[in-house]
């Protein structure tokens, strides 16, 4: 895996054992928790994550988010791509 | 106990809450590493925390915005209560690291682990060569052990780092110790140059490598960066006795982390108790929160006020908060002063001409004096 490939629309991500969406009420915040590493969130990352069960297809939760935030689905689908690249390389996200 | 269970506001805006606890629930321990970061002075028997307040502790931290646990000891798996902890942590929803030489662990107990919720495992290795590792840990059978728990580990489906500290004896294989990690299914691994406190301190002789030794081994390692990126994250803690500027210890003191003693002691880092006049406070007589907040140990050097030049106008004393307190006081005599790693510090001097004494020098290395610990009770 490395920050150039494109990831399929087929690829079903998920969030491995040890890595977990909190919402730290402490800090009124959602953060991605892993080990050794506390990610901030913002309300898109969120929605991504949250739809990372290992059963959507990457495909599946660019529609979802683009029907859920009126948006556009090409724009969306860059966005998902890079933040999932990002994550996966530090083993955050099984692809 | 204290009744002070919140900040101020004023103190709130002041000092973030923090971010992860290091619990060293036992200093007892299977191996004998001379590296170990544990007192060189301690009684390892007796005094220990009991589980009702180690639980208690973990909601506090909990309540106080602690997002990771850090498991460790000693060896955890000594403690005959890490699976009713672990449960604990899980049950007020604070992430579980558990920091182990893997030996006390049994397939069995591993899976218990996971069971009650554990999130990931840090498995320490000496040496990537068998004989030499279980040299290192003074544990005959040691190296072999590990090799089952990591096993353990992977077939639990919980994320392995595997820790790795280096010096004179192994690191010719700093590089294949990261290859290593890899083989044995780690998604993380720690090389980690040995920091000179503790036993380590003690040590300094036997394990401080050349400067060459050191230079080949941090290339090799940063070389593999590329070769295994989305294999492994490469966590790469370079030596400072060669660095130009001081590591922002603990990320800042009293700003991010706490440590608790096996007794109860709340440190802002785990050497902080060989810095005389410094008041600790204890969880068995205060909150934890009250702890964070209020106790002399955790504001004594906290920010920037504290500081005497030449970190007071130092563009960079945000950023590396003046370095380590602890080594301040070892190598200057006043943990007020820089770090004498900076090499702005009046006393940077005395850091080069120790790492000058181990300059190409091969001969007259010391025997380890291996962590031991006089006990008074008979072994169990």
């Amino acid at each position: 895996m490395n920050d150039t490939a494109v990831i399929a629309d087929t690829v079903k991500p998920r969030l491995p054992r040890g890595v977990r969406l909190k919402h730290d009420d402490t800090r009124n915040e959602w953060l991605l928790l892993a080990p050794e590493r506390v990610v901030k969130t913002d309300l898109i990352a969120v929605e991504i994550l949250k739809r990372c069960d290992g059963v959507a297809t990457l495909g599946e939760i660019v529609a979802g988010l683009a029907d859920q935030f009126k948006a556009d689905p090409g724009r969306i689908a860059a966005d998902v791509r890079a933040m999932l690249g990002e994550l996966a390389a530090k083993r955050m996200v099984d692809l | 106990m204290n009744a002070l269970q919140s900040p101020s506001e004023s103190t709130a805006k002041r000092i973030p809450a923090p971010v992860g606890l290091l619990a060293e629930l036992t200093y007892r321990c299977p191996l004998a590493c001379p590296y170990c970061s544990n007192p060189v002075e301690a009684e390892i028997r007796g005094g220990e925390l009991d589980t009702e307040t180690w639980k208690r502790v973990f909601s506090e931290a909990a309540e106080i915005g602690v997002l990771h646990a850090h498991l460790s000891g000693g060896e955890p798996a000594a403690r005959r209560d890490l699976v009713e902890i672990v449960a604990h942590c899980t049950k007020v929803g604070v992430y579980t690291n558990l920091i182990t030489s893997g030996v006390g662990l049994t397939e069995e107990s591993m899976k218990q682990l996971a069971d009650a919720g554990l999130e990931h495992v840090q498995l320490s290795i000496q040496d990537a060569n068998a004989a030499s590792a279980d040299h290192i840990a003074g544990y005959e059978g040691a190296f072999a052990r590990k090799m089952n728990v990591a096993k353990w580990v992977r077939e639990c489906g919980l994320p392995l780092t595997v820790n790795a500290v280096i010096h004179r004896a192994n690191i010719e294989r700093a590089g294949r110790m990261v290859e290593f990690a890899v083989e044995l299914g780690a998604r993380r691994v720690e090389i980690a140059h040995t920091q000179y406190y503790a036993w380590a301190l003690v040590n300094r002789k036997a394990l401080m490598p050349t400067r060459a030794q050191i230079e080949k081994a941090v290339a090799e390692v940063e070389a593999l960066r590329e070769v295994y990126a989305g294999k492994i994250v490469i966590d790469h803690v370079i030596p400072d006795y060669y660095a130009t500027y001081p590591k922002a210890c603990m990320g800042g003191w009293g700003k991010r982390t706490l440590n608790i003693t096996p007794r109860g002691k709340v440190l802002p880092c785990h050497a902080s108790e060989t810095i005389p006049g410094l008041e600790h406070w204890n969880v068995n007589e205060h909150s934890l929160g009250d702890i964070w907040w209020n106790s002399p140990a955790f504001n004594a050097f906290r920010g920037t006020d504290w500081m005497p030049e030449p970190c007071r106008s130092c563009a960079r004393k945000e950023i590396d908060y003046g370095g380590c307190r602890c080594q301040a006081l070892a190598l200057t005599g006043d943990a007020r002063n820089a770090d004498p790693m900076c090499h702005l510090s009046p006393h940077h001097d005395k850091v080069e001409q120790i790492a000058a004494t181990f300059d190409g020098t091969e001969t007259d290395i010391p025997p380890y004096v291996y962590r031991r610990y006089k006990t008074k009770t008979p072994a169990e």
